[in-house]
Formats: structure tokens, sequence, C-alpha cells
């Protein structure tokens, strides 16, 4: 970081940040020094901070009208819907929120494990990232219950009893979590709490997301480490600001494309018949954004086994800094390992479509050696390119490439020199 | 370090013993916060259900809720009896004798949660490869007696406790 000293003009600037110093967080902020050569996938996580806001401010609303209770939950959906002053876009933006927050959060992952920003020494951003990824998974699987709709119900039994596989205590978590011997009123009741609660835990965990990045600075698309500040850094404002909002209006429209012309496509129209402890809907698939996991759930044919994969394929994520042990970060400068990121990217691709079929067949078959793949990516092939793969020269610095074309050779770092 | 350093004194005496007590006050607080997330008593109320079965024919079965839980009710006929009890034991995931999912002399009845053991999904009646149950949501395959035998369901279909307070009623629970 390069905090340099920073004193308010104003007196009464000045007398305040004595004592709280905001204004010279301000300053950090907006002077930041940013990689000049970041690209568009570099804007998300100004996108996703702006889902995030979203999902809190319409969220808020939504709890003025809506009713925790079995009884009268399904009901208050349809009373926000139907009377509340404009309930049905706040409900819509709601819903169609948590899909965009999703995809956008999908886009930041793959541009992270594209560019390698995951490495030494990011590895404690990505460790936050990934428990804002979990909290939002969970948060996301509770808000889906809320409207207490058969997709809602069926979807919380199994998620739920998940745990029952674990041996000996299984049985009493779920029963804690149901707060009664099946998904009931307690089950709804706590959701609606927890669901309140964990989209501010999110806001922490992003605030310490951010700090961490605000250590080493940002990754770049050619992943070199860069002097800040220097001739390859622009200051965050207004260069990436104005960058960051243009993004976000490109986005926006797709995201008022589904709020107005298709808000329920996303999701499953069997939520709109209320919840009936008797009768599972003939097929239950989980959100468009659990659907890999789901595949590798049911690729097991053993359930303890299959919810260990399933957990496994998240946690395994944790260890990425350390199983991938390459030092060129970008894979701009990785020739193999490139193939592999987008023959794992079709992969995940992959999985979500077979999560979405029954699980039967050449679908089953195919979900089996998806769940196979996605593991050795990570457990076999990862560790085996670390030392294997022949990256290419990577240049000293933004500027080069640019400034000394031709001359590439002499100013270019060798392969496998540290960077 | 020196001799003197080491020895126990009343300090680390008294440190061992605040950390102690601060341990059970603690968790003498945590207990009920946890706790209160188990099934209250108005849940733990509604444990028996008595049920009229004096309506349903051979074949055929119904469904009662008990306890926010579907139970199957069927009265078999004596060929889906003879065949739960042709079945070897050797070729069930979870081997159990149909004799011991009924009560004796009440063959015919076969009283079960109709949960499926995987991720506690409702099974479909009359469906899948052996005559039973069938659950959609991940493919597990239930016999005539309610048992796994194909699919990624662990055990059979969960018995619970009942009885037959006379020829035409069953209390559950």
């Amino acid at each position: 970081m390069s905090d340099h000293e920073y004193t308010p003009k104003s007196k009464a600037g000045k007398w305040f940040n004595d004592r709280l110093p905001l204004l010279t967080l301000s300053s950090h902020l907006s002077a930041y020094p940013t990689p000049k050569n970041l690209n568009y996938w570099w804007t998300f996580g100004g996108i996703l901070t702006f889902c995030l806001l979203t999902q809190i401010i319409t969220g808020v609303v939504l709890a003025m009208h809506y009713v925790a209770h079995a009884d009268l939950a399904f009901a208050s959906v349809e009373h926000i819907m139907r009377n509340v002053n404009y309930g049905w876009l706040i409900r819509y933006i709601h819903s169609n929120g948590a899909s965009m927050f999703f995809l956008a959060v999908y886009i930041h992952i793959f541009r992270s494990l594209f560019y390698g920003s995951y490495k030494s020494p990011r590895e404690v951003i990505w460790i936050t990232g990934l428990l804002i990824y979990i909290l939002m998974m969970a948060t996301a699987f509770m808000g889906y219950v809320l409207p207490w709709g058969q997709m809602s119900f069926w979807g919380a039994t199994v998620i739920t009893s998940l745990f029952s596989a674990i041996p000996l205590v299984g049985e009493s978590i779920t029963t804690w979590l149901w707060g009664a011997y099946a998904v009931d009123n307690p089950t709804l009741n706590r959701f609606f709490s927890l669901h309140y609660l964990l989209p501010f835990l999110i806001l922490g965990l992003v605030i310490l997301h951010i700090w961490a990045l605000h250590v080493p600075g940002n990754n770049n698309p050619i992943g070199i480490e860069i002097k800040k500040p220097s001739k390859d850094t622009v200051p965050f404002h207004p260069y990436i600001t104005i960058k960051d909002i243009f993004a976000l209006l490109m986005f926006m429209i797709i995201f008022a494309g589904f709020v107005f012309f298709s808000p329920n496509v996303l999701g499953h129209s069997d939520n709109y018949i209320p919840a009936n402890p008797l009768v599972t809907p003939s097929h239950i698939v989980p959100e468009w954004y659990l659907l890999p996991f789901y595949a590798i759930l049911r690729s097991v044919p053993d359930k303890l086994g299959g919810v260990i994969l399933m957990f496994g394929s998240i946690f395994v994520l944790f260890a990425l800094p350390w199983l991938d042990r390459s030092k060129v970060r970008s894979a701009i400068f990785r020739p193999i390992y490139r193939y592999f990121y987008w023959i794992f990217f079709a992969n995940v691709l992959m999985l979500g479509y077979m999560g979405a079929m029954p699980a039967e067949g050449t679908y089953l078959l195919l979900a089996r050696v998806g769940t196979t793949y996605y593991f050795l990516h990570f457990i076999v092939i990862l560790p085996s390119l670390s030392s294997l793969e022949k990256t290419d020269p990577v240049p000293m610095s933004i500027s080069e490439p640019v400034l000394s074309s031709g001359a590439e050779s002499s100013l270019a770092k060798k392969d496998n020199e540290k960077i | 370090m020196s001799k003197e350093e080491k020895k126990i004194n009343r300090r680390d005496f008294l440190f061992t013993a605040s950390y102690t007590v601060g341990a059970v006050g603690l968790g003498a607080v945590v207990w009920p916060l946890v706790h209160q997330m188990n099934p209250d008593k108005a849940q733990q109320a509604l444990a028996t259900t008595e049920v009229d079965i004096s309506q349903i024919e051979p074949g055929k079965s119904i469904t009662v809720l008990w306890r926010g839980k579907p139970v199957f009710l069927r009265r078999r006929t004596q060929e889906e009896i003879a065949e739960a009890r042709s079945v070897s034991l050797n070729d069930l995931p979870d081997p159990q004798k149909d004799e011991e999912r009924v009560k004796d002399g009440k063959d015919e009845w076969l009283v079960m949660l109709g949960v499926c053991t995987h991720l506690g999904c409702v099974p479909l009646k009359d469906k899948g490869d052996y005559k039973g149950w069938f659950c959609p949501c991940h493919g597990s395959h239930y016999d005539l007696s309610g048992r796994i035998r194909k699919g990624p369901a662990p055990t059979n279909m969960e018995i619970p406790k009942y009885e037959f307070v006379n020829s035409n009623t069953i209390k559950i629970g």
C-alpha cells in the first residue's frame, strides 16, 4: 500500500480527521493505485457490491410485508405481489437479484481462476471470498424457503436431510435444525431470522475481502507484481470508478431484462403451489446456481459418500492456492493450464446441466465422469502442471509489451524465474 | 527458567480456577441458546395420532400426517405378502425380514414412515422396479415391505412405534 500522508484542507476537516480518520480512508480509496491494464472482468467486484446492497435494501422492504408463519407465508407473498404498492417490482428484483448475484460471483471466481488471482500473496482474499460464497449459498437457500411453496418445502427437506448422513448424530442434527420432526413452522421461522442475519455477515466479510485486497493491491491480466504507484498504475478514481459504473450499467440492463420481461424464467412453477408435506413434486431441482453441486451429490450411489463429495467440491477450493504451485499467475503465459482451464469451465457447465436432468442412464454416467474430472482437476492436474508445464516468458512490467515490441526477449523474464 | 518460577503458586491456581468457572458459565449460557432450537413442547405434544382403518380395502393404502411426516398405512393382499417374504435376505442392502416389519398376526398391515431414507422426499406408491415405492427425487426403489432395494437410500423406510387399539383403529406414536 502507498499510504501517503493525507491532511484535509479545511480546518474542520482536519479537526474531525484527527479524531476519526475517515477522510484518510476515503483519500486512500480514491487514490488507491490500480494496474492500468485491468479489463472488464475486473469490474465484477463493484457489480457484486451493488448486488449485495440491492438484496439488502429490497430484502428489508419485503420483510415489512412478509409473514414468517407456515399458515400465512404463502399468502403474504401473494399479498406482496398483488396488494403492496410496487410489491411485485420489489419482490421480482429480490428474487432475480439472487440469480444476478450468483451470475456475477461465478464470473468473478472464474476470472480469479484464469488470471491466478488466488496465488500468493492473495490467498486470504481468495479464502474470504470463498467464505462469502458459502454464506451466499446458505442465504439464497433459506430465502428460497420463505415463500413456502412446494419447491421451498421440499428443497428445505432435501438440503436439511443432507445432515442426516452424518453417522451417529445426523438424525439429532436434522431434528435440531428443523425444531420439529419434519420441516415445519419452527423451521420457517428460524430460516427467516437467519436469512435476515446472514447478509450482514456477508457485508462484514466483504469489508475484510476488500481490506485484504488493498494490502497487496489488485492482480492484473498479465499477473505480474507491479510497483505502486508507478507508470503501470492509475488512481482508482476516476479511472476505475468510471469503468466500474459503465460495466454496472450494462449489467443492470440484463438484470432489468429479467425483472421486467421474464421474472419467473429462473424459478420453478411448482413454487406457486402452497407447501404440502404429503406430496413431493415429481421433479425437484435446486436453483440453477446450485446445480453443479447437486449433480455431484447425486452422482454417488451412497448417501454419506454423496454428501462428502458435495461438500468436498467446495472445500477443495480452499486448498487451491497450495495445489496450484505454478509461479506464473496468468493463464496468458501458461500454454497448458489455459486448455485445462477451459475444460474445467466446460465440465462445470456440463455438471450444472446434469444436475437439472433426471439422475438416470446417460445423464448419470456423464455426471459421474464430470464429478471425477472436477476432483482430478484440483488434486492431480493442477499439482502436476505446477512442475511439468513450461510457461511462456513473462514481461517485466505492464508498459513493456506496448513500448518494446520487437525487443521482447531482451527485457522479458526467463521462464520459471521468480516474479 | 529457575526452579522457583516453575513452582505452582497461588496465582496459577487462581488463573485455572477462573478459566474453569468462566468455561462452565459460558457453557451454561450457550446451552439454552442451542437447545431452544430443538422441538418445543407443542411439537412434542403432537406425538400420537389415531387412525381409523376400517375403510381400507386390501391392496389399497392411505397416508396420514404424524408429527409433520407422512405415514403410509397399506393393507397388503396375500400375494403381496407372499412376494415380500419370498425375497432372499442376501438381495437386500439393509437386510430385514418382512415379519420384523409388521405386527404378529396383522401381516396385511404395513405401517411405515412415508419418508425416503435418502433425503426425506415422499416416495410414490405402486412405482419402481419392485412394485412397492419409488422416490422421484434421487431414484430409490423400495419393495412391498418398504425395504430399500436399489438407489442411494441407505436403509429401509422406518417403522414408527404403533399399536392396534382395536381391530379398526391404529394409534401411531
